[in-house]
């Protein structure tokens, strides 16, 4: 990533980040009982962005996984896991690099978990299933993850004819598209173990405000 | 079962794309990001040079795989734990449900 990209990247990025980290040592500090599930939603990205799966498009892509930590712990937490998952990767396996990881960041920590965040909200408000909801958001910040990607890459180096719309119609192309079909099914995997913990964990959620009683008593109810 | 059933038949159809996709054509299944690198040289008539080498590669493909894995082994293992842990935790605070299918 060229000059002066990397640097406003990291400069979005790190402000996100530290807040996320005080948000996180507050959490645990006044809410011990919600500190495994964090560790359990980053694991989640862990996992999640370890795999390359392979697209209809005929190449290869990971999900991202930001979309339930998202969901539970707003995006300033995902922001840090993020971070953490990014630094692993770009430190032991050259994946991502460290003068791109302020833009990673900033498109797997931030945008990607914003829009997810925003997207269970309204969902949830709409008073739809939840887990449609959780779907919806998951699926989202996967995608849009990827979208801001191709965002940064078209500003960071336009094309030499028809300059960074043209680029990121590029690259767009190649990364929107082959993300389509992993984040239908990183939404519907998040689905399946939000389900998990809605039933392990419903307390858990309650107190975190992910979920309402009513709506949580109505899932066990289904689930019973 | 609803949410197993619905996710294991995306996940049939997912891998039933690939299978499709696979028998259709030529394909290499490399990453998304080394074809967006491809589509840089094209943009920029191969004047974009990446300024900044990573200080560490993994030195094989192998290698690479090694740390993909362990990444996913670390967070599969945090995870299967917390599911065991409480479902085995909400056995026990109801007994009622013991030995019942707690799903």
């Amino acid at each position: 990533m060229p000059h002066p990209w990397w640097e406003i990247w990291f400069a979005l990025s790190a402000p996100a980040v530290a807040y996320g980290l005080w948000r996180m040592n507050a959490l645990v500090k006044e809410r011990r009982e919600t500190l495994p599930l964090l560790a359990v939603a980053g694991a989640f990205v862990f996992v999640l962005s370890s795999l390359k799966l392979p697209s209809v498009t005929g190449s290869c892509s990971h999900p991202t996984g930001t979309g339930m930590a998202a969901i539970f712990f707003g995006p300033w937490i995902a922001s840090v896991m993020a971070t953490i998952v990014l630094l692993y990767q770009a430190i032991f396996l050259a994946h991502g690099g460290l003068t791109t990881l302020g833009a990673n960041v900033f498109s797997m920590g931030i945008a990607g978990p914003i829009i997810g965040y925003a997207a269970y909200k309204g969902v949830m408000r709409l008073g739809i299933n939840p887990y449609i909801a959780v779907f919806l958001a998951a699926s989202l910040a996967d995608i849009s993850t990827y979208l801001v990607t191709s965002l940064q890459l078209a500003l960071a180096i336009p094309a030499t004819v028809g300059g960074s719309f043209a680029s990121f119609r590029a690259f767009a192309a190649i990364f929107a598209l082959t993300q389509v079909p992993l984040a239908i099914v990183e939404g519907v995997v998040t689905a399946l173990i939000f389900k998990y913990i809605v039933q392990l964990r419903g307390d858990v959620l309650l107190e975190l405000k992910v979920i309402s009683k009513g709506a949580l008593n109505k899932l066990l109810e289904a689930s019973g | 079962m609803k949410g197993e059933l619905i996710t294991a038949a995306v996940l049939i159809v997912f891998f039933g794309a690939f299978l499709y996709v696979n028998s259709t054509g030529d394909h290499e299944w490399s990453g998304a990001d080394s074809q967006a690198e491809g589509a840089i040289g094209e943009l920029t008539g191969g004047s974009y040079e990446p300024w900044f080498e990573p200080i560490w590669e993994p030195p094989s493909g192998e290698i690479e795989n090694l740390f993909f894995s362990l990444q996913a082994a670390i967070g599969g293992l945090i995870i299967g734990y917390f599911l065991g842990y409480n479902r085995r935790r909400s056995e026990v605070e109801s007994p009622a449900k013991r030995g019942t299918n707690a799903r």
